[in-house]
């Protein structure tokens, strides 16, 4: 740690380079209040700032202009590259920082979220990667408008995938915000400032070749921090786990009850509802479904899957390690607690406090600037899912039916991303005081219900019908965001309205089977000439499905 | 060949069919292994409590937990090398026939 005096302009520097250089000037008054900095995590910053504008300079050079350059990077990566890129784009920053956190307070807990958060991936292969990849160009719609009615479906789905993107993009700049201030000392409308800034500036002008390599950039960033520490903290217990844990039971207040599951799970239905969403949910999530757009075929598709596994399978087990070594390194160190005896900067700051511990200041300024990439990488994936939703589906499809030209689809895309960056910068500082542990949640129930039947159903079932999709993705989309509103999470937590309606936080279980019953049951009555259609040409989607015959 | 002519053809079905069932087979065992863990923790959260030996402080929970998250990638790794060794022969001679 260095004095404030040093500190304060090379911060101002960091942010000039951004923003309205005039307005340096505040920020280094107001670092003064703030928490002292380490220059070595402002070095790393600006050197992961610097690289990833390099990136984006080069991917704007090799052409965004092409609607297949903007949204699938010309659709040539390498299964590989690709599946790098989708860890990058799912582990989170509130998933690094939360789930060692929640591992640091109630141990076993922790590895429940952390289970729940990779099944998915597998789901996703067994069920829908390979007919996604040989019937979709850009968004997961293409497949569902494949042989339904393009419009209401495009309509519903670029709906969906909006509400998807702006709940989950307040979450992770709400988290930015609050982690930037507490990393670099900035106040938290300049950190939402500099994330929605270069969020921005990455997507428009880079596209998805810019946003894939800031993400792949930021997974082998997270592996090999998360990597050297778990080194670190086995290496001072002698490569034991034995003696880790016999550390941290010794340490912990709960004793050995952080070995076995504790109070996370309330009740079986709470427990099943988690699961549902978790497990389908992911199969769901726009910005996940759209970077299987980028490969060539279905095996590359499946490649990207499996590397995706592996990189999310060991880094959640890492992360166990990572919570482990905190409660036994980080938790009896007066070092790390504040004047109430709780941990400096909340429990969320832990992962941080462990780098200090097991490697100092330099490893420290690491995983920071990590932890600064990893929020990067995820906002930048959402928001060209949510642009290539708006201008894609919406605006080329459904607002112009197809008269759009490619270069005017590319040009609204592009004004969508600025748009998007706009309104969550803006909802990031609405919601900067509020309660919104619900909202991650919420993302994965609305893609589990309100997507995932429809992808899976249109993929495998020749009796779906237009209006038996949109009703069911409706019926989901409602009820899924409906029961949030009514539960403890929003009703008594955020609104405060008293005793909550529906007793469940999490609405999957009601939510998933609805959506599915609707869809059934809505294609099964409808008679329509336009549902007979839709049956018939079932065939030649199939065909195209399991071959890939035809695709460019 | 039209799509609709395709579909008829044997090596399609064979192909459709297998592959059908082998990924509905697969993600019913993966969708098991998960919510067995699941309802575990919900009604018998002390079973995951107990130790994996006398004198040990690790629980079965771990190797109940890790073991869970090798299985997720075990079985896509069972999946992906299936596919690209029969599903993507049996696809080539479909499109040998075709052409």
């Amino acid at each position: 740690m260095i004095s404030r005096q040093i500190c304060g302009p090379l911060l101002a520097t960091a942010f000039a380079l951004l923003s309205d250089p005039a307005r340096a000037d505040a920020l280094t008054s107001a670092v003064g209040t703030r928490q002292s900095l380490s220059v070595t995590a402002i070095l790393m910053f600006l050197g992961f700032v610097a690289v990833s504008l390099g990136v984006t300079f080069w991917a704007a050079r090799q052409g965004t202009s092409t609607a297949k350059d903007f949204y699938a990077a010309g659709g040539g990566l390498k299964g590989f590259q690709n599946g790098l890129a989708i860890a990058g784009d799912y582990t989170s920053a509130a998933t690094f920082l939360g789930v060692t956190a929640l591992v640091y307070t109630s141990g076993y807990d922790g590895m429940i979220y952390a289970i729940g958060f990779l099944v998915g991936f597998p789901m996703i292969l067994f069920l829908i990667a390979e007919p996604l990849r040989n019937l979709g160009r850009y968004t997961f719609a293409d497949v569902a408008a494949y042989r339904l009615s393009e419009v209401p479906v495009r309509a519903i789905a670029g709906a969906n995938t909006l509400v998807i993107v702006v709940f989950y993009l307040i979450a992770q700049m709400v988290g930015a915000g609050k982690l930037i201030q507490l990393l670099f000392g900035l106040p938290y409308i300049y950190a939402v400032g500099i994330v929605g800034g270069l969020m921005m500036v990455y997507v428009t002008f880079g596209g998805m070749l810019a946003t894939t390599w800031v993400q792949i950039i930021k997974a082998v960033l997270l592996m090999s921090g998360s990597a050297l520490m778990s080194f670190l903290i086995l290496w001072h217990f002698g490569f034991s786990l034995e003696a880790l844990f016999r550390e941290a039971v010794t340490l912990h207040p709960k004793a050995a009850a952080i070995m076995a599951p504790g109070g996370l799970v309330k009740d079986p239905i709470s427990a099943m509802s988690l699961g549902l969403a978790l497990i389908f949910g992911t199969a769901g999530l726009p910005h996940i479904l759209m970077r299987f757009f980028t490969v060539r075929n279905a095996r590359d598709a499946r490649t990207s899957v499996l590397v995706a596994t592996g990189f999310i399978s060991v880094f959640y087990s890492l992360l166990f390690v990572l919570g482990f070594g905190a409660i036994a390194l980080v938790s009896a160190n007066p070092r790390f607690s504040d004047a109430a005896g709780g941990l400096t900067g909340g429990v969320n700051m832990v992962a941080l406090h462990l780098a200090d511990a097991v490697g100092g200041s330099l490893l420290l300024g690491f995983i920071s600037a990590v932890a600064f990439a990893t929020i990067l990488a995820v906002v930048s994936g959402l928001t060209l899912a949510g642009a290539s939703a708006a201008s894609h589906d919406l605006y080329a499809r459904v607002i112009r039916r197809g008269r759009a030209s490619e270069h005017e689809e590319v040009l609204v895309s592009k004004a969508a991303v600025v748009a998007i960056s706009l309104l969550s910068m803006g909802l990031g500082l609405v919601f900067e005081n509020q309660n919104i542990a619900f909202m991650v949640g919420l993302v994965f129930a609305i893609a589990a219900s309100a997507n995932f039947p429809v992808i899976l159903l249109s993929i495998v079932w020749p009796d779906l019908t237009t209006r038996g999709a949109v009703s069911g993705s409706l019926a989901g989309l409602l009820t899924s965001v409906g029961l949030v509103a009514l539960s403890p999470g929003v009703w008594t937590a955020t609104l405060k309205l008293g005793p909550a309606p529906f007793p469940y936080d999490n609405p999957a279980l009601v939510s998933v089977p609805l959506a599915f019953a609707v869809s059934w049951a809505v294609s099964v009555l409808d008679r329509s000439t336009a549902a007979a259609l839709v049956r018939a040409s079932f065939g030649a989607q199939h065909v195209r499905a399991q071959t890939g015959m035809g695709i460019e | 060949m039209d799509p609709q002519q395709i579909q008829d053809i044997p090596a399609f079905r064979q192909l459709a069919n297998e592959r059908t069932r082998f990924g509905a087979g697969m993600s019913i065992g993966m969708a098991a292994a998960y919510f067995s863990y699941i309802l575990t923790i919900a009604f018998w959260p002390r079973l995951l409590g107990l130790p994996l030996w006398n004198g040990t402080v690790i629980t079965w929970g771990f190797l109940i937990g890790v073991g869970l998250i090798a299985l997720g990638f075990v079985l896509t790794a069972v999946y992906v090398r299936r596919a690209n060794s029969r599903f993507d022969h049996l696809s080539q001679r479909l499109l040998e026939e075709v052409q």
